[in-house]
């Protein structure tokens, strides 16, 4: 089977302008995927499925994953212009020396949600190839070209990635949530999710569970305390 | 009224048969539970095994799984109940006529079980129905199974049919339809029913 850098650049040579990236996986199974365009995505798909070389028509698998804001301590010499008094000189005598200095400098990467497919091919027996698509960030740019019109099996793991994760697929034929209800505003799997507080019982608490459960404990309390004090005022007003 | 023991052995020894109502009324309850057909998760595959021939829940009389709960006397939670299945389960508690019963079978569907700090898992049914029976394991054997349905008919045959301590489909003051939670933005609303669950201490 072909390498990824042999299948980007038939992507490139069949799709013209498409931007196509080798995303390489340092580990010891040497996975690299290929991230794609949004504006190319069903060109680069309809390829992947229809080369006669590739001829990837089984898509086993559609995977979310969600990449926080992260931050980066970056430790850079800087050079800077330093006043100092000239050693041996006369008393206040100075002269500016240039002096390298260490700082610590700290920049925001911008997280973004991720979507993995794994492509297939039956006919030829050959795979995987890896393909990605990211979000421009994880709160208000977050739509993705679907792929369920190339491959149908996309559809349901698409709606799941819809629910779990909050990418909207454009061009999907049915994105509604398929695990959690409709009501549901939240999407679970992703990492800053933070679980609903129904910690009020929990006879085996310990570890991260029975901070949760303390918190709700404290919670608890904090609003008896506050419900007494209201109704005292009522009381004492209402005897005056 | 209960009749003296020695005397309805010693009358029975001379062909007269005694009872009281409530006795027969008892035995004719605990005689045949019919199930509710639905299972939920892996528990529902014991349950199956144990109606079937090898441990054959025939021979309590609770053979005939019902599939509306309109028909049935016994609900056996078998598995984990989500968040998305729990209004629902409490719908179809609803449903069934009284006099009624509920056996939580496995882990899950007492506490949640292995998938208790799960987003989506309610952490025991019992927080919106009363529950006869529980039984731990994961998942119980057959052997447990009949064990919580012989627990649940000794417990129908001690019931009395007056006075404080009568069953809740015999006090005409109890609840007996029980609210069925609403699906809301973060958590089911309300997380519990505190009338049929109010929250248990925790002694450490």
């Amino acid at each position: 089977m072909k390498s990824v850098e042999e299948i980007k650049a038939a992507i490139v040579a069949a799709v013209p302008g498409a931007g196509v990236e080798v995303v390489p996986n340092s580990s010891v199974s040497g996975q690299h995927s290929l991230r794609i365009d949004h504006a190319h995505a069903a060109e680069v798909a309809t390829f992947l499925r229809d080369d006669a070389e590739l001829e990837l028509d089984f898509l086993s698998n559609v995977t979310g994953v969600d990449w926080l804001d992260k931050e980066i301590a970056e430790k850079v010499k800087v050079t800077r212009q330093v006043v100092k008094p000239v050693e041996g000189g006369e008393p206040g005598q100075t002269q500016t020396v240039d002096e390298s200095v260490e700082e610590t400098r700290k920049h925001v990467v911008p997280g973004y949600l991720e979507v993995v497919y794994h492509l297939y091919s039956m006919a030829k027996k050959q795979g995987p190839v890896i393909v990605r698509m990211r979000t421009g960030n994880r709160t208000d740019q977050v739509e993705m070209p679907s792929l369920t019109p190339v491959w149908r099996s996309a559809e349901f793991q698409e709606r799941e990635i819809f629910d779990l994760y909050g990418v909207v697929f454009k061009g999907h034929p049915d994105l509604r949530r398929i695990l959690m209800w409709d009501e549901f505003k939240d999407h679970p799997m992703r990492r800053d999710y933070v679980d609903p507080d129904d910690y009020e019982y929990e006879p085996t608490a310990h570890d991260e569970v029975l901070l949760r459960t303390k918190e709700h404990k404290s919670r608890e309390q904090g609003l008896g305390e506050r419900e007494q004090a209201a109704s005292g005022a009522t009381a004492s007003g209402g005897g005056q | 009224m209960a009749v003296d023991e020695g005397l309805k052995i010693e009358l029975g020894k001379q062909g007269v048969f005694v009872t009281s109502l409530q006795e027969l009324y008892n035995w004719g309850r605990k005689s045949s539970v019919w199930p509710m057909q639905f299972g939920l998760a892996c528990c529902a595959i014991e349950m199956i095994a144990t109606t079937m021939a090898r441990y054959d829940m025939a021979r309590f009389g609770a053979e005939i799984f019902r599939p509306s709960p309109r028909q049935a006397d016994m609900m056996i939670i078998s598995g984990t109940v989500t968040k998305k299945m729990a209004p629902q389960v409490v719908r179809l508690y609803n449903q069934m006529a009284e006099p009624k019963y509920v056996i939580a079978m496995g882990a899950c569907a007492i506490s949640g079980g292995p998938f208790k700090q799960g987003y989506n898992v309610l952490k025991g049914i019992d927080r919106y129905i009363p529950v006869d029976v529980h039984i731990p394991g994961c998942p119980p054997r057959p052997e447990a199974l009949l064990q919580a349905l012989m627990t649940l008919q000794e417990k129908i045959g001690g019931q009395h049919l007056t006075g404080e301590d009568r069953p809740r489909f015999l006090d005409a003051a109890q609840q007996g339809e029980f609210p069925v939670p609403t699906q809301g933005e973060h958590d089911l609303e309300p997380t519990s029913n505190k009338g049929v669950w109010p929250v248990p201490l925790v002694v450490k």
